[in-house]
Parts: C-alpha cells; structure tokens; sequence
C-alpha cells in the first residue's frame, strides 16, 4: 500500500478569449499523471520549466484545483484538499523555492514559524514560544532569533525557517518545490543535507521538485520525469540516470554538464548523438501534438510512455 | 607565449555604503589570453559580477583603482567616450537574465542593429538589416525575417539569451564577458547556449571571460579557472588541474558540496559559516579562515597573496598545505602536502 | 486589438446604464423641485399637483428614468425648467467652449510636466529634482480654487494682462480671426491656473517612471553597446516612460472635469463646469442631470482612451 497515491491527475487552466472572455480552451498544464510513493521515501519530480511538475506538487496541496483524478493520502482520499479533513491538511506541508519572496517580510520568525500552530493547535503564549523556539534548534538556528525579521538572515537560513514552518505541525509528508534552486552551492549543501538528516529523525516521506537532476539524483530514490504536462519516464534512480529510455530522457541526461573536464569532448560528441537521435526519432516518441503516450513497464521499476504495440 | 588581451592589475573596486568604501573586488591580478575561456567561480557575493562590470566600465557609482589593460589600453581610465568605442564593439557583453536585459518596448531586430549602427553609422538601413538576419542565423534563430519584428516577450527563454548573443557578438568583439549566461535557463537549453558560445568562440577566434557558479558548466567551458572568494582570487589552475588537483581549501569545499548527477555520494560536503557580507568582509589574514576554524591559525599566512605552486597553478595562502576535511584521515592530509 | 477595443468597449455600456440610474436617483433625492421658491405663495397647492401630475412628476421613477433615456437616445434632454429652451441648445455652445479649454489646459499641462519630469527624473535626488518635486508638493497642497483666485486677482484685476470673465469679447463675428485670438486670450489664464496646479501629477508620475527604467538591467545591457549617456537616455529610457504617461492621458481628463467647475465658476468661463453649479442652485433638474451625465460620460471615455492607448504603445499588451 503506498503511502500518497496519485491516480490520473488533470489540472487545466481555462483560456479567456474573444470578444466575451468565454473561454475558449485550456491550458493542460497537468494531463493524467499517475504516481505513487512510499512511506520514508524520496519521490522526485523532475521536468523543465512549463512541464507541469510545479502545478502537480501545488495540486495535491490543495493550491491548484483539479480538474479531474484522484489523489489518496495515507488510505483517504484528499483529492480536494481545501474540503479534506484538517488533520490530512496538518499531515502534508510545502516548502517553497524563493526563501526571499516566500517569507512575510513584516513577520518576525515566531510569527511565521508558528502560524501553521494557530490555524491548528490551540496553545498558549508560552507553549507556542516554546514549540517555536525547539523548532528553530531543530533547524539550526539559534533560538534567541524568533524576535528576528526574515531580512536578517542569508538565504540558507531563510529556507530553513521555510523549513521549521514546514514541519511545524510534525508532518508527514512534504513536498518540496525547488527548495534549493535560489541558493549558492555551500549552501543548498546544506539545506540537502539537512533535509535528508529529519528525513531520517521524524519519519519524512518528501516529494521532491526540481529541475536539477543533480540535486535530484542526489535525493531521489524514484524519479519521475516529466514533459509538457506528461510523464515521458519513471523509475529508480539507478533506471533514469543509468538506462533513460525515452529520448527525451535521454535528451535531459546528456545535457548535464559532467563536472570532469576531462570528458568534455566525449560529452559534446553524445550530446550531438542524442540530438541527432532526438530529431530522428521525435515522431516515435511522441504523438501529433507532440505529447508523450502513456507510460509502458520495461522492467518492475521501470516506465516509459512509449506507443502502444500493435 | 599566449598573447595577453586583458591583463587586470590590482583592481580594487569599493562600493559606497553609508561613509564608507567597501571593496568588493579587492586588489585583484588576473590575465586573459586570446582564444581562451576563463572561469571565474565563485559564490554570490564574492565579486565576480562586480568584476566584469568593472572590466566593461558599467560601475556607475563605484570607485575603481588599479589597471584594466585591454590590448595596452587602460578601461579603468577611460573617457565616456572612448568606453563608448569600445564597448560593444571590442568587447560584448551577454547578461544573465535575457527577459530583463533586453528592451520590453523595442523590437528584437532594432536593439540587435543598434550595436550594428552605434560602431558604423555608415552602414545603410538595408545593410543593417541584412547583418541582423545574418546574425539571427548564427546563433540558431529559426525564422529570422518573422523574429526580427518580434519583442522579446515574444520568444522563448532560449531564443532570447540567442538575441543576446546575437547583440553580443555583432561587432565582433575581440573579449565576451559572459555573466552566469545561462544560469536562468533550462538544462537542455542551457547544454545548447554552451555549445553555441563554444562554437562562436572559434568562429570568431576572441577570448571569453565566463562569470559562473556553477561547476558544471566550468568544467564543460573553461580552458582556466579562476576561483574568487570574498573579492579576492584564491586559485588560478588550467581546468584539468583544477578539477584533479584543487589545492586551496576552499575550490575542494566548494567541489564537496555539489550533488552531482554523474558520482555518487551520501552527503555533501557543508562551508562552515555564512558568507561575510561586503561590510563584513575578513580584510585582514586569509579570508577564507574563518570558514575552516578547526585548521589551526598558524597554518594561515599573515599576508597571503597568490603564489605560483605549478606553472600555471596559482594559490592563495599557504593553509591548502595543512587543510584536509575533518571527516578525512590524516595520511590523505600527508600525501597532499 | 479590435477584439480587445470592442470587448473594452463593450464593458463601457453597463457602466453608463448604472451611471444614469445612479445620476437620476440622485437627481430625485435633492429637496425641492423646479417649482418650489418659483411660485408665489398664493398659487393654490392643487394648482401645483396638478401641474407635477401633468410634468409626470409624481410618476413612479422608473417610468421618469425611462422617458428620461429614451429621450436622451434620440438626442433630447429635454427642456430647461427655469430658461424654457431645449438643454441641447443650452449646452451646445457651453461642450465646445468647456472641450477647448480642456484642450489648453491638457497642452499647457503637458508642456510644464515633462520637461520638468524629465529633469527631474534624469536628475533624481540633485538640487533640480528636490526643486522641480517641491514644486509639485504646492501643486498637490494648493486648493486649486484658492490658486486660482489668486491667479485672477493678480493677473486679471491687478495686472490687467488678462480678461476677468467670458469666453470671448463681445460684438466680434464668428469666425474671424480676432474672434478666434478673443477666444484663446480669454482660455489662457484659466487654462494656466489648472495647468499649474493639475500637471504635478503626470510630473511625479513621469519622474518616478525614469527613475523606475533607469535602473533596469536592459539599460545596462544599452551601455555594454557602447551607446552614449545621452542615447541611452533618449533611446532606452525616455521612449519606455513616456509610453504610460501616454496611457495616463485618459485619467487626466476625469481629473479636468473636477477641476473644471471650479474654474469656470471662478473666471466667469460659460462652460459646462458653470452650468452644473448654475442648475444646482436653480434647481434645474433638466441640465442638472443632463450636465453630470456627459460629466459621466466623458470620465467613462477617458478610461476608455487610456486602455486604448496603452494597447497600442505596449506591445505586451497589444499581442492580445
């Protein structure tokens, strides 16, 4: 039994057009995905810029509507989130790219961390304080800095306030939407490893957003990779960085800078072999509108949205 | 002998905050070959974007000391005027975010003729025109006649750090100063904007100063490294050697820490500490101490300058000689130094 | 861009149908009538029923409205209650004198706001910016009846330079050209008296827009060209702020409407702005409502031709 199961999701967007504003189409930012992830497991989304992985994270939350399928958090179904029962709303939490926009600059840090506390936990002055204050221990930060305001912290520490937010209310699940893209390197270190050590002490299952795959690979035991609103691959991290099978995979792994020197000239040769195999085979991959097929096992772990046989 | 097209000396650029002057380049030395690539690497705040703005001239309201000698000519000392001859013209410039730097209110093909038309104003219209279409083949613009009418909100992400270059490299220019180019663009993008800078660059036989966080794409680029921390450079090395044999404490730290798709680790390696920020900047000692407390001071210079360990290979400080992480055993600190 | 003018416009027409409701109700709210104080106190009160009866004044005021915008359609507002001629006849020559005064206010406006928005922008935080806003700080603390009183007591009564009241000298035909030059002689000084006190809104507005592009990166990207300060300024950062003040054009006429009638009142001007007051205190309903209905109408407009406007010069609007 998996822990969160998303089952054909569909989050489309209306487009407002002509003399009227009816809407006249939609926008398939999320077009029938289906994943299930394990309790204590890192599940990551990977995808570029407009391919849905975003829209999909905020869909389970309840910050996007969706449009049709069906999501099952822990045995119940939380398809609509913002209808779900508190406690499945106290159970899944998010932590956000941008520790400089996503923080209320006028909100000291008892405030924000402890916000997730009010909406749902009945404590007083003292205890709530308290709570804040081994929160803060908990990620790092000292805890005479709950009467600091965002601005005085660096970005690693802001998403670490982010993250005490995050995990206030002892969630059970997380999902992380690029936590790491807005940081420099020591400091998205930092914030991974970190993230992997309370992983460990308070039983986290994490769905992992990103469009780094080194940070993915470094995190993600599954991976899902998607594209225009649709799965092209899933599988192990060992499957996708090991044995891509669609050529757009194929296409995403190739175009990881390879921090060796010394392979740079091999690299750009595969590059162009797989841009070469990409235009070639483009067709077979995906279909008229240019949308990946439904995904097909090639092995236990392994799926790839490939066309039908026959 | 590689002949020197830039050759910075001692540059210390100082920001004014509140009453005081706060360098962020601080009496920095550094050389550009022709037909190179050099890297400069290093974390936000270091100064490496105040350090090709200092090169290009574009500093409006910092102090600028020491010498920028572009082919004998001093950039630092220049008129308005003659920087004016000069940029966009022997040197280009290609910016990090391609939607804020270009134009919103103008089209592609005017702000491209525009570099074209501020360093020829002989040539005609038509000519002009002809040269921006040439330009949008060259970096790979489908469908050149239709962007060249287009405005930047228009194209894609990709197409517009192709614009960019576009307008970067009309003239030209003899040294591209590439400030983390594709730092705001997907991976696969990112992959073809590289290879199209990699294919320019031999094409127009210029230097590139590539202004970069990420180690990756340096490993992918760069003929040379320079690593800069804290306004200062802390280690020159080829590429090969740099990413083989890094020596200064913190290009190891700064390798340890990123995930990387292609090697397996379990955790990453952590800076101690904060970077200082430009007030707080360490100017006394090596800078980079403080991040490695449990090295003991005596392993650190009083007044550590770059020092040439290997023909080419240059270090900060004489700690790289006694650092090893604190999870390493010591024999691996031995055969390190 | 058609698509969007018509839908634009489109939205306009319920705006107008709850303006006129909103004019009318109002209009019927205020105490008395068009015969009250204009009757002697021995006219019998069944004399003035009937007279309300036969106006259809005691009709429920939905079929007024009705009567009211049917008539309005056809163009006829009906009759003035106190000058018993048509309203149209009665505004006519008011709207032409009203719109070339707005005309000349908008241009003098214009002409002061932006070089001194420029200079102001270009020069941001010197001594001729600090200048140049402290100037638009009186502009926004002066009451503009107050300053315009002053204007007339100094230039008109004082002075002499200018006509105190009127639209034109009397006894000149129509047409010619001392009647043309009367005309613009008798516009000036009110014209300027708003202009001076209205125009520190496109002055900040403008200067805050500069300052605003100056610091975009793609101005830094015009100088990595090797373009001049002064291209870079006319080129990148003048063209990309003028553009919304093109688009504030629209707002600005809302803003003359207000300032319209205390002006026309002050220098004796026959514009519409003196005939609102004029009815209010006649209690002519007729011109009351007809008055702020293109009062209305022309605010509506003006939002209108902001929208318009700023579709045509912003591409990023425009594409839709």
């Amino acid at each position: 039994m998996s822990y969160l199961e998303v089952n054909d999701l569909k989050v489309h967007f209306p487009i407002k057009g002509g003399v009227f504003g009816r809407t006249v189409g939609h926008i398939k930012a999320v077009d029938g995905v289906s994943f299930s992830l394990e309790k204590g497991k890192t599940y990551g989304l990977v995808g570029e810029s407009g391919s849905g992985k975003t829209t999909t994270g905020r869909a389970i939350i309840g910050l996007n509507n969706i449009t049709s399928g069906k999501v099952m958090f822990d045995g119940k179904e939380i398809t609509n989130m913002r209808r779900a029962k508190s406690d499945a709303r106290k159970n899944i939490q998010m932590i956000f790219q941008d520790p400089y926009s996503s923080l209320n600059p006028k909100k000291r840090v008892v405030d924000i961390v402890s916000e997730p506390l009010r909406n749902f936990e009945n404590l007083t002055r003292k205890e709530e304080r308290k709570r804040v204050q081994e929160l803060l221990e908990l990620v790092g930060l000292s805890p005479e800095s709950i009467l600091k305001y965002p601005h005085e912290f660096s970005g690693g520490q802001r998403q670490r306030i982010g993250i005490a937010r995050a995990i206030a209310l002892k969630p059970k699940l997380i999902i992380a939407d690029e936590p790491v893209s807005a940081l420099d390197v020591s400091v998205q270190a930092q914030v991974l490893n970190f993230m992997k050590e309370i992983q460990k002490e308070l039983d986290l299952t994490y769905l992992f957003i990103s469009h780094d795959l080194g940070v993915i690979k470094h995190m993600c035991d599954e991976i899902g990779i998607m594209y225009k609103g649709r799965y092209v691959e899933e599988g192990t991290a060992e499957d996708i960085f090991n044995d891509p099978q669609h050529i757009y995979t194929k296409r995403l792994v190739a175009a990881i800078p390879d921090i060796d020197p010394n392979k740079r000239e091999e690299k750009r040769k595969f590059r162009e072999e797989v841009k070469v195999e990409y235009d070639q085979s483009y067709n077979d991959y995906f279909d008229e509108e240019g949308l990946a097929y439904k995904l097909q096992p090639v092995s236990d772990t392994h799926l790839v949205a490939l066309p039908e046989k026959g | 002998m590689a002949e020197k097209l830039l050759d910075i000396k001692n540059l210390t650029t100082s920001f004014r905050i509140k009453d005081d002057y706060h360098a962020a380049v601080d009496n920095l030395s550094l050389t550009v070959n022709k037909n190179e690539v050099l890297a400069i690497v290093g974390e936000s705040g270091c100064g490496k974007s105040a350090l090709a703005f200092s090169i290009m001239g574009l500093h409006t309201r910092a102090k600028i000391e020491g010498d920028i000698l572009y082919k004998g000519n001093n950039i630092a000392k220049m008129s308005p005027s003659e920087l004016n001859k000069v940029r966009g013209n022997d040197l280009g410039m290609i910016f990090q975010d391609p939607l804020t730097s270009l134009n919103p209110l103008m089209e592609v093909g005017e702000q491209i003729g525009e570099t074209l038309y501020l360093h020829n104003k002989n040539m005609s219209k038509n000519a002009r025109r002809e040269k921006v279409l040439d330009l949008l083949n060259k970096v790979g613009i489908p469908r050149a006649e239709h962007v060249i009418n287009q405005f930047p909100h228009e194209l894609s992400g990709g197409m517009r750090q192709r614009v960019m270059i576009a307008m970067a490299i009309a003239n030209k220019p003899e040294l591209l100063i590439a400030d983390e180019p594709t730092t705001a663009l997907d991976v696969t993008i990112q992959s073809q904007i590289l290879d199209l800078i990699n294919k320019l660059k031999d094409e127009m036989d210029s230097g590139i100063v590539l202004i970069t966080h990420d180690l990756g794409v340096v490993a992918e680029m760069a003929d040379r490294v320079a690593v800069m921390y804290a306004g200062q450079i802390v280690e020159v090395a080829d590429v090969k050697t740099l990413f083989e044999s890094p020596l200064h404490p913190y290009t190891r730290s700064l390798l340890n820490s990123v995930p990387n798709a292609n090697t397996e680790q379990d955790e990453l390696h952590v800076i101690q500490g904060i970077v200082p920020s430009l007030q707080n900047l360490p100017r006394e000692g090596c800078r980079f101490g403080a991040r490695i407390p449990w090295i003991d001071e005596s392993a650190h210079e009083k007044h550590p300058e770059l020092k040439e360990v290997a023909p080419g290979h240059q270090v900060r400080c004489t700690c790289y000689k006694h650092f090893s992480f604190p999870d390493e055993s010591k024999e691996e600190q031995h055969v390190l130094s | 861009m058609w698509k969007f003018t018509l839908r634009r416009t489109l939205i306009m027409i319920p705006q107008l149908i709850v303006l006129s409701i909103l004019i009318f109700v109002l209009a019927q709210l205020m105490p008395g009538d068009a015969l009250s104080g204009q009757v002697g106190p021995d006219v019998d009160p069944k004399r003035l029923d009937e007279i309300r009866e036969q106006m259809g004044w005691n009709d429920p005021w939905h079929e007024q409205y009705g009567r009211w915008v049917g008539g309005i359609l056809q163009g006829d507002f009906g009759d003035s209650y106190r000058f018993k001629i048509p309203v149209s006849e009665l505004i006519g020559q008011r709207i032409v004198n009203s719109f070339w005064l707005s005309v000349a206010t908008l241009i003098l406006s214009y002409l002061i706001a932006i070089p001194l928005g420029i200079t102001s922008g270009r020069y941001n935080d010197s001594w001729r910016d600090q200048l140049i806003t402290g100037y638009s700080y009186i502009g926004f603390a002066t009451p503009l009846f107050i300053f315009a009183l002053v204007m007339l007591w100094l230039f008109g009564f004082t002075l002499q330079w200018f006509p105190t009241s009127g639209s034109v000298t009397p006894g000149l035909e129509p047409g010619t050209f001392e009647y043309v030059m009367s005309k613009l002689y008798h516009l000036l000084l009110p014209a300027l008296s708003t202009a001076l006190i209205t125009t520190y809104g496109t002055i900040q507005y403008l200067r805050n827009e500069i300052v605003d592009t100056k610091q975009k990166d793609f101005i830094i990207t015009a100088r990595a060209k090797g373009a001049s300060e002064s291209r870079v300024y006319n080129r990148h950062i003048l063209r990309n702020s003028l553009l919304p003040i093109a688009a504030f054009f629209g707002f600005e006429i809302t803003n003359l409407i207000g300032g319209s009638i205390f002006i026309e009142n002050i220098f004796g001007y026959p514009g519409m702005g003196q005939l609102l007051v004029e009815s209010i205190t006649l209690r002519d309903y007729t011109v009351l409502t007809a008055t702020t209905l293109l009062f209305g109408v022309a605010s509506i407009l003006g939002a209108l031709l902001s929208d318009i406007i700023l579709s045509i010069v912003d591409p990023r609007i425009r594409i839709k």
